[in-house]
């Protein structure tokens, strides 16, 4: 790449306001000064806001894809068109779309090309948690690593000035302390990066054996300039005095990202090299720094990579024996991890938290994705689920979901299960839309092709409900809310090739029972699809709310089988058993309690007016 | 020697509006001149789960987690929120709860006992731990101010006290990010909040009797036709129809004798007996 093929690039000049930004506000920031003109992703925890906080922008096109691999191939595709282009995930997302990823590190970029990937330590919201800095060494990608808002912000526009020099993608990986923490921020004002165009070089694009052969070294050679730019960074931070001569009693540490932070918390005088660069790393650097210390700590988030690194490259470290390989740091693991090496005392015991209720979360009052999984409890179905909102229909009173591991996993496993024999019931898949057109589609193309005798749900609420409410294409709007074509699921499970198709409202829960029942009677593959939109986005579904007459009940219980949030016990008893009570305010009047009351106890009452505030 | 870095957490259940308190705090921290970092947590929050925000101020803040026993206050904004999150109030700190209660439908599930597994209100478990508690009833003040959903911000009055900056940035920053058009509402909700008083400690009801065994079930197979319907509608998931059409008893030890079956049983097949009855075997 010479140098009129890349994009100039300048530090702020103009004195630009100071906010509070989360990091995934900043990341998002980053990407708007440094010119990025595309900026593409799939939602998912904790990465979503990244393109939501710039969703409004029209110097920049902002777009959800289907997938996390749809948008890596088109953010490579713009790259290769000659702009600056942004994809966003979260951990699992960079699973999906590493088949991309791992060859579009052979055939670099000509725009920036910056891959945010959130990681989640400690599984809010996720369903593994997963270290992505690996992937940055099994690609051989550049990997920065913020540890607070502000450098979300440039180490993001940092990244697209590397990816040019350099001629790669460059990763940038957050976690859900850095994503979801609000810091103050100084904005900067967005360069112009106008596309440099395409340019034909089959050589460099076209990944045939042939040609990528001849890319294989020039990623080594990449790496090898890359090092050398890492030992030189002046973004690689030393913190605390260097110690006198002579003193031989001394320890430093060697951190990146969030860990950072808490090791200046527990300890802010120590000797502190923080690397703004999580791969490749200045081995020289750090070694140089662990010879001015006697004893050398690693504090990382997750999986020993750094540890393991250095003490390959012959630099004696401590890390994973002191500091927890599981779930996320926080101020607390890291003071007891030094003090455990015997550098500061141990704190007592915080006196423990009284016994409280769990307070799991659950699916909303009026979830459209309940009556289904109520109906498939009561028909005694092995259900293959997948990842959304329904997901929670695993948990207690429902208990109806039997397996969940990745995005659009569902159908595949069912297949897979019916072919087992080892079911013990017919065998349902159940998938939200989003997750469907995600990765479902292919499942569901496969149990036509194997006449798999299973049923698949697709529970079309009309919107990414997990992550929010966002859009996808089976929605038929742009993440602006501007019209496109939706996808039509009947016609797209027809055009499969399965045969029995039927539509229902989940809100009649006989009529999903009937229609569930008739479909697994079904002999080879069939669809069920419920369509009532989910009760929270885009529109928040507030019908009459019902009540209860107290008199009435006969306190069966059967209301509380769904595990609606808005109906909970009163202390008031019909022969020694509890009598019910909804909640109006939170009530949709979605009336599934109201099919399941036999004394017909529960009645609609006129919804009060309530205005909004904090 | 540095400001020491203080620290607040706010807890509360999703939908309380406790993101919001958190940034309206964050930004008077801010406004007041202070670096401050706040971390929370999204993805499950909206799906009545608990919800949680960790603030930190000071002059230059490195951690956003507060943390355990170091928070100068505790804002919870529902009971059973305030003892999960007690622990990280330091020594000699305060907790300031709201008695608001929202039992989960998961306390509700002990058909035995009958006791919800929701901890009762008891001011003196903050006394023990050497905190001040200043326990609030923000729903009833803001009802009085014509908006029930403005008890976040009697919650934040109630906090301004403990927080040290001025109440002109507490109000900048709540007229800043209410949403348009309630920003005097909430205004008042924050000035009647600065002087809340102490709320008045609910009587506790007496517990429930308790299970005495289960019901027992009798099915008269001569009448029975295997139609599914008592199986479909037991609450405790008692009843079964096998393969062969024959109606089974699958959960004895769970009957809670509500008589749903027996009463909509077309073919009069189901009999419900107390607990202490000696049966008679089922006819087969």
């Amino acid at each position: 790449m010479t140098s009129s093929d890349s994009h100039t690039s300048a530090s702020a000049s103009a004195q630009e306001p100071s906010v509070l930004l989360s990091g995934n506000e900043a990341v998002a920031r980053g990407a708007v000064e440094a010119g990025a003109l595309v900026a593409v992703g799939y939602p998912g925890t904790p990465s979503t806001e990244i393109l939501e906080s710039i969703s409004d922008r029209t110097d920049i096109d902002v777009r959800w894809s289907p997938n996390e691999k749809v948008a890596l191939d088109v953010a490579l595709g713009a790259s290769l068109g000659g702009v600056r282009a942004l994809a966003t995930m979260k951990h699992v997302g960079l699973n999906v779309a590493a088949d991309t990823f791992m060859t579009a590190a052979y055939t670099g970029v000509r725009g920036g090309l910056v891959i945010i990937v959130a990681d989640d330590p400690g599984m809010h919201s996720s369903q593994n948690e997963q270290d992505s800095r690996a992937y940055a060494r099994m690609a051989g990608v550049p990997l920065f690593e913020p540890s607070n808002s502000t450098e979300a912000k440039e180490f993001t526009r940092l990244a697209f000035d590397v990816s040019e020099e350099f001629d790669t993608p460059v990763l940038v990986r957050t976690t859900t302390r850095v994503s979801h923490n609000r810091g103050i921020v100084e904005l900067g004002s967005r360069i112009e990066a106008p596309s440099l165009g395409f340019e034909r070089d089959p050589a460099k694009y076209v990944m045939i054996p042939g040609f990528a052969r001849g890319r294989r070294p020039v990623l080594l050679d990449r790496l090898e300039r890359l090092t050398a730019y890492a030992e030189e960074s002046e973004l690689n931070l030393e913190f605390g005095q260097p110690p006198s001569p002579g003193d031989n009693s001394t320890f430093g540490v060697v951190t990146s990202g969030i860990a950072h932070q808490y090791v200046r918390e527990v300890l802010p005088d120590a000797r502190v090299l923080k690397l703004a660069m999580g791969y490749p790393l200045p081995f020289e650097r750090i070694r140089a720094f662990s010879e001015s210390v006697d004893r050398l700590f690693v504090v990382e988030e997750l999986d020993p990579l750094l540890e393991n690194d250095l003490k390959a490259a012959g630099i004696e470290v401590e890390g994973k024996t002191l500091f927890p390989q599981i779930g996320e740091l926080s101020p607390d693991p890291v003071r007891s991890g030094f003090a455990k090496a015997g550098l500061i005392d141990a704190r007592p015991e915080a006196e423990p938290a009284p016994p409280t209720v769990a307070r799991p979360p659950l699916m909303c009052p009026g979830c459209p994705h309940t009556p289904p999984y109520l109906a498939l409890k009561r028909l005694g179905a092995v259900v293959a689920g997948d990842i959304g909102c329904y997901t929670l229909a695993s948990l207690e009173p429902l208990a109806a979901m039997d397996t969940c591991v990745a995005m659009g996993s569902s159908i595949g496993m069912a297949v897979g299960m019916a072919a087992s024999g080892g079911a013990d019931g017919p065998v349902v898949a159940t998938i939200g839309d989003s997750t469907f057109v995600h990765g479902g589609i292919q499942g569901l193309a496969d149990a036509v092709y194997a006449q798999a005798n299973i049923t698949v749900l697709i529970l079309d609420n009309g919107t990414t409900a997990m992550t929010g409410g966002q859009e996808h294409p089976g929605t038929g709007l742009t993440l602006q809310g501007a019209e496109t074509t939706p996808i039509d699921l009947v016609g797209l499970c027809k055009a499969l090739g399965v045969r029995d198709v039927n539509v229902v409202d989940p809100y009649d829960l006989a009529a999903t029972y009937n229609s569930l029942e008739a479909a697994m009677a079904y002999a080879g593959p069939s669809v069920v699809i419920t369509n009532r939109p989910c009760v929270e986005a885009p529109i928040k579904v507030r019908d009459q709310p019902y009540e209860v007459i107290s008199e009435k009940c006969t306190a069966c219980q059967a209301c509380m089988t769904p595990g609606c949030p808005s109906i909970v016990w009163t202390d008031e008893l019909h022969e020694g058993r509890k009598k019910v009570t909804i909640d109006p305010v939170s009530c949709t009047g979605c009336t599934l309690c109201v099919q399941l009351c036999t004394p017909m106890a529960i009645v609609s009452v006129p919804r009060k007016k309530g205005g909004s505030g904090a | 020697m540095p400001e020491q870095t203080k620290g607040l957490v706010l807890a509360g259940v999703g939908g309380q509006g406790v993101i919001l308190a958190g940034m309206i705090v964050a930004d008077a921290l801010v406004r007041a001149g202070h670096d401050v970092k706040q971390s929370e947590v999204h993805g499950m929050a909206q799906r009545g789960g608990s919800v949680f925000s960790h603030i930190r101020w000071g002059q230059s803040v490195d951690s956003p987690l507060v943390p355990e026993a170091s928070a100068e206050v505790l804002a919870a904004f529902e009971w059973a929120e305030a003892l999960r999150w007690v622990s990280y109030v330091r020594e000699g700190g305060a907790v300031v709860a709201d008695l608001r209660t929202i039992v989960p439908p998961g306390a509700c599930r002990n058909t035995r006992s009958w006791a919800t597994t929701y901890p009762g209100v008891d001011p003196d478990l903050f006394v023990d731990r050497r905190l001040t508690a200043h326990l609030v009833d923000a729903a009833s003040t803001a009802t009085e101010l014509g908006n029930v959903r403005t008890a976040g911000s009697v919650i934040l009055g109630a906090v301004s006290r403990f927080c040290g900056i001025d109440q002109i940035h507490w109000e900048a920053a709540i007229e800043s990010l209410v949403p348009r058009g309630t920003e005097e509402v909430n205004l008042a909700a924050f000035r009647a909040g600065c002087e809340v008083g102490e709320a008045t400690i609910p009587v506790a009801p007496a517990p429930p009797e308790g299970f005495s065994g289960p019901h027992q079930i009798e099915i008269d197979h001569t009448w029975c036709k295997g139609c599914d319907i008592c199986s479909r509608v037991c609450p405790e998931y008692c009843l079964a129809v096998d393969l062969r059409g024959q109606l089974n008893v699958v959960n004895a030890d769970v009957c809670t004798g509500c008589h749903l079956c027996e009463l909509l049983c077309p073919d009069f097949a189901i009999s419900i007996h107390p607990p202490s009855t000696e049966v008679v075997t089922a006819v087969d």
